[in-house]
């Protein structure tokens, strides 16, 4: 029993996820709601579970997965972020002929996924972990399958990114092929050995290349806008947080423990793919009219800044990348909720830009909520979103890429530009109709958190926060 | 020393204000917001009592650290004790300017003045660098605010160009900022202040401090999105705008460049009073061919803020202490002028120079206030103006005498514009009927000018009680920077006397 201590969190989860499934499967859609609180439960159970579990048990099971404080810290962010999109989707499905309660369901079954992600420590347990979160996440994209954008969605990411999950077993298979093992260790060394070999490099390529599309980076990001788009705006939120963070760490842990001695090797790739998600997040959000699609090349954009603490390559990068996507799950999560709040009279959902216009005159502390977010996303201080920012940048040049940091820092400025628009209509335009009023205590409580977070009270966080991303990625080295 | 923390209390009272009025009906958030402005007042009007100029350069010192590279440490010397209290000094009015001008979403307005208070407070107490930074970035979310919802018919326009020109030459002083503190080790400004980077890597973060401060300032030629704001901005927004948020590019020169990068700073002095230079002569030229009030005062600040930069970067004691009384003079008197402007615009609603004129006839009152400012502008002996703007043109003189030259032209071009504009608004018949019709300033505007007016006056007779917190501060500096201290070109040289070397007569008549 003792050797599954470490894994106490995802055998929670996954017993949780079994007992709810079939629970739904006999309960029906009345019981949806219930099953969507109890998955929540689990979730929560799951987070309190990692104080307990050891953090630092090291590799276990033959080296598949590690349980250790890198493991641990992405966790405590994903699940409950997991828990925070089943929240969302409170009051979001009951009236459609949706089966409402598997809904839940399969986020319990991402979560395992993510949270065996976070623990990889051999290509094979990465991409069973992957795998497992996609393939629950093609399913919720196309949740509302009578409406045809959620199906197009639901398809459009399935085909996507079962290629992109063909590229990254590719890659897996040459590194396996010329290193003969799937272990990060095994690879590490492989690299380790004098220059690496072609197939070698190749296998990295590839590998970086499934990873990206599957953090949305540039030039692998197509499938964002419109899965984002398309989606119900519950499993948006749900597509923007979690995932996004176990993809991101999942990276770090790859370039830094399995392709560590290659650092050289995947830093151009990295920086390339940082500028690039930097700029074409900032520049292509300008015209777009749905705030759904804007969110999603906002979180481009963010990935960007992220990878940017990874090109650094060191404990400091790696704690920056923590800590970055610590606040983007808050930042974000907050405007997808405030979103989810933008309902017609008819209680129908409302994705266009324009009728935010005139909202601080209408529902005052929404709108203020909703900029808080934007400024913090625009990394404008004194609001937190500033700090991650920084620490992305303070590492970058402190290891010697202030070029990067330079171009990254412009193409923040540009990016601000669209995140001052959200707020210019809320606060400068004439008011539009004003949104029906949404019954969701809980969900307010959350944006009233997240924003709180944000703000410049965050900025008690920095310690904490800080010394624990730090210990986290040490774990690493 | 009190052990009260009266630096967090200071920044405090206008936040917690700011807070309350958002739950307020306009007239309780009115009053709410004056009443935390004139305690701020006081409390800095304490500080300067307090404070001791011959004590240690910074007083009032606080820390707490956070975690993390950044600490809430406070504390303020001469240079800051000053400008802090420009600030003070200058929200009260801004509120009271805006009672009656400001009609819709008051309490909003309220709290976003309140918040901007608190933030440009904080710019000027900070002692650690990152909270510096966050503090002088924060100053631009309130003013896109105060720009965005409650400005002129262009105001988004001028609201985006505000906040994303800043913000740009701000975010490459951040990455000098991390640099430097990756290299000293340290976040606290007074230690950096004694820190000796490398020559050539002083160059290269005078460059970025200087794109985050001359678009502040602002200098020629990133002036361009001061007119617009200005114009756009209610009047108490252009208040704030010229009375304290330029000031935080002056303040920034002389916290950061000068102290920190004296080799990068010698380095670029030339290219400072090229541009100072130019910006003298041209924005004074711009200024002449205005019709909108608001921009041609706009062009003269960007004038003003010239003899600032003239004066710092000749980097002697007259230079400098004339640049910081340049500061606070054109703090109070544009702050004055867009006051008066306001105050014709709140009547008929046009900022048009032609709408207006004879309105000595009508408003005797007015045209007297309005007289004394455009004086002090001008720089008329005994107002602050001329204080400000004869020392550090006579510290210019010591560093280049040809900066001297470019920076007297633009005293008088100053003249020109601000005597014609004042001749055209109050002099001859009224152009308009509604013009004529116009009452003369009631009780609150005289409320708002008469203690501008005053504090105009004494800087200008009595300016030592400005100078005195700053003189040893200013004496620290100059210690700081002794060694890339510019000799000049007008020295005395003792000749031997024209009649008995004949074939030299030409000696000396450069000068």
């Amino acid at each position: 029993m003792g050797r599954f201590a470490p894994l106490l969190p995802e055998l929670i989860l996954s017993i949780g996820a079994i007992v709810l499934m079939i629970a739904a499967a006999f309960a029906g859609r009345g019981a949806a709601r219930l099953i969507g609180w109890l998955a929540v439960a689990v979730l929560i159970g799951a987070t309190v579970a990692l104080i307990g579990a050891p953090s630092h048990a090291g590799p276990i099971f033959d080296g598949m997965v590690a349980a250790d404080l890198f493991a641990s810290f992405g966790k405590a962010v994903i699940f409950p972020s997991a828990a925070v999109a089943i929240i969302a989707a409170s009051g979001w499905f009951e009236g459609g002929s949706e089966h409402a309660s598997e809904y839940s369901v399969l986020i319990l079954f991402a979560a395992v996924g993510m949270s065996v992600m976070v623990s990889a420590t051999s290509l094979v347990s990465l991409y069973v972990g992957l795998e497992l979160n996609s393939l629950a996440s093609y399913v919720l994209a196309s949740y509302r399958r009578h409406d045809e954008r959620s199906a197009e969605a639901g398809l459009k990411y399935f085909v996507l990114g079962a290629l992109a999950s063909g590229i990254l077993l590719y890659g897996i298979s040459l590194l396996y092929g010329f290193t003969g093992t799937t272990t990060f260790a095994g690879v590490a060394a492989a690299f380790g050995r004098g220059a690496p070999s072609l197939g070698l490099l190749f296998g990295l390529v590839f590998l970086l290349a499934g990873l990206a599309f599957k953090i949305s980076a540039v030039p692998f990001h197509m499938w964002t806008p419109d899965v984002y788009e398309g989606a119900p705006t519950p499993v948006t939120t749900f597509f923007a947080s979690a995932p996004k963070v176990a993809g991101v760490l999942l990276s770090v842990r790859v370039c830094i423990e399995a392709l560590g001695p290659a650092t050289d090797a995947w830093r151009q790739i990295v920086i390339v793919a940082a500028l690039l998600s930097i700029f074409l997040g900032a520049i292509a959000a300008y015209g777009q009219t749905n705030i759904k699609r804007l969110l999603a090349y906002s979180s481009i954009n963010n990935v960007g800044f992220a990878l940017i603490g990874l090109a650094a390559g060191d404990a400091a990068g790696a704690s920056s990348v923590l800590f970055y996507m610590t606040v983007y799950v808050v930042m974000t999560v907050g405007a997808f909720l405030c979103v989810l709040w933008m309902r017609d009279a008819d209680g129908e959902p409302i994705e266009t830009i324009a009728s935010l216009s005139g909202l601080s005159q209408s529902r005052p502390a929404f709108a203020a909520a909703f900029a808080i977010f934007m400024f913090s996303l625009a990394g404008v201080p004194p609001l937190f979103g500033f700090w991650p920012k920084l620490l992305v940048f303070n590492a970058a040049v402190s290891a010697g890429y202030v070029t990067l940091a330079v171009a990254g820092i412009v193409g923040a400025v540009i990016g601000a530009y669209y995140y001052l628009k959200i707020v210019k209509v809320m606060y400068m335009d004439a008011p539009a109709e004003p949104y029906s009023p949404v019954r969701e205590p809980v969900q307010g409580a959350l944006v009233f958190a997240a924003a709180i977070a944000v703000s410049p009270v965050g900025y008690l966080l920095i310690g904490p926060l800080g010394s624990l991303a730090d210990r986290a990625a040490g774990s690493l080295f | 020393m009190t052990t009260l923390p009266l630096l967090t209390i200071l920044i405090a009272i206008p936040l917690l204000a700011g807070a309350i009025v958002l739950f307020l009906k306009p007239e309780g958030a009115r009053w709410v917001a004056l009443v935390a402005t004139l305690l701020d007042l006081a409390l800095s009007i304490y500080l300067w009592v307090a404070f001791d100029p011959n004590g240690p350069q910074w007083q009032f010192v606080e820390k707490v650290p956070i975690g993390g590279p950044i600490n809430w440490a406070l504390g303020i010397d001469g240079i800051a004790l000053v400008l802090l209290n420009l600030t003070t000094f200058l929200m009260p009015i801004c509120i009271a300017a805006s009672w009656r001008s400001i009609e819709k979403r008051v309490p909003e307005y309220m709290a976003v003045f309140m918040l901007m208070e608190a933030l440009m407070l904080g710019v000027f107490v900070a002692q650690d660098l990152f909270l510096f930074y966050v503090f002088f970035e924060g100053g631009l979310i309130p003013m896109y605010l105060i720009i965005g919802i409650w400005g002129g018919v262009e105001r988004i326009k001028a609201s985006y160009k505000f906040f994303l020109y800043t913000f740009f030459g701000s975010v490459l002083m951040l990455i000098a900022m991390i640099y430097m503190v990756a290299t000293a080790h340290t976040t606290s400004i007074p230690a950096l202040m004694a820190y000796d980077f490398p020559v050539d890597v002083q160059k290269w973060l005078w460059i970025a401090f200087f794109a985050s401060f001359a678009v502040k300032l602002p200098m020629w030629p990133v002036h361009t999105w001061l007119p617009d704001a200005h114009v756009q901005a209610p009047t108490a927004g252009s208040v704030i705008l010229a009375g304290v948020l330029l000031k935080l590019g002056g303040y920034g020169f002389i916290r950061f460049s000068l102290p920190m990068f004296p080799d990068g700073s010698l380095y670029f002095i030339p290219f400072m009073f090229v541009l100072s230079g130019v910006a003298v002569v041209y924005t004074s030229l711009v200024a002449l061919v205005q019709k909108d009030m608001k921009k041609l005062i706009a062009y003269s600040s960007v004038a003003h803020m010239a003899y600032v930069t003239f004066g710092l970067f000749s980097m002697n004691r007259q230079g400098i202490e004339g640049a910081m009384i340049v500061m606070l003079s054109h703090g109070l008197v544009s702050g004055a002028l867009f006051l008066v402007v306001g105050v014709i615009y709140d009547r008929l609603h046009t900022r048009e120079i032609a709408v207006y004129g004879g309105l000595s006839n009508n408003m005797p009152g007015y045209a007297l206030l309005f007289m004394l400012f455009t004086m002090a502008s001008v720089g008329l002996p005994g107002t602050s103006g001329f204080v400000g703007e004869f020392v550090s043109l006579l510290g210019t003189y010591q560093a280049s005498s040809w900066a001297a030259i470019a920076g007297t032209t633009g005293i008088i071009l100053g003249a020109c514009y601000m005597l014609w504009l004042y001749w055209r608004i109050c002099f001859g018949e009224a152009r308009t009927p509604e013009a004529a019709a116009m009452p003369d300033l009631n009780i609150r505007e005289w409320w708002c000018l008469a203690p501008i007016a005053l504090a105009v006056l004494w800087m200008g007779v009595y300016p030592e009680s400005f100078i005195r917190p700053m003189r040893n501060d200013v004496g620290r500096l100059l210690v700081r920077l002794e060694h890339v201290a510019p000799a000049g070109d007008s020295h005395l040289i003792l000749g031997k006397g024209a009649q008995h070397s004949p074939g030299h007569m030409d000696h000396g008549a450069m000068h």
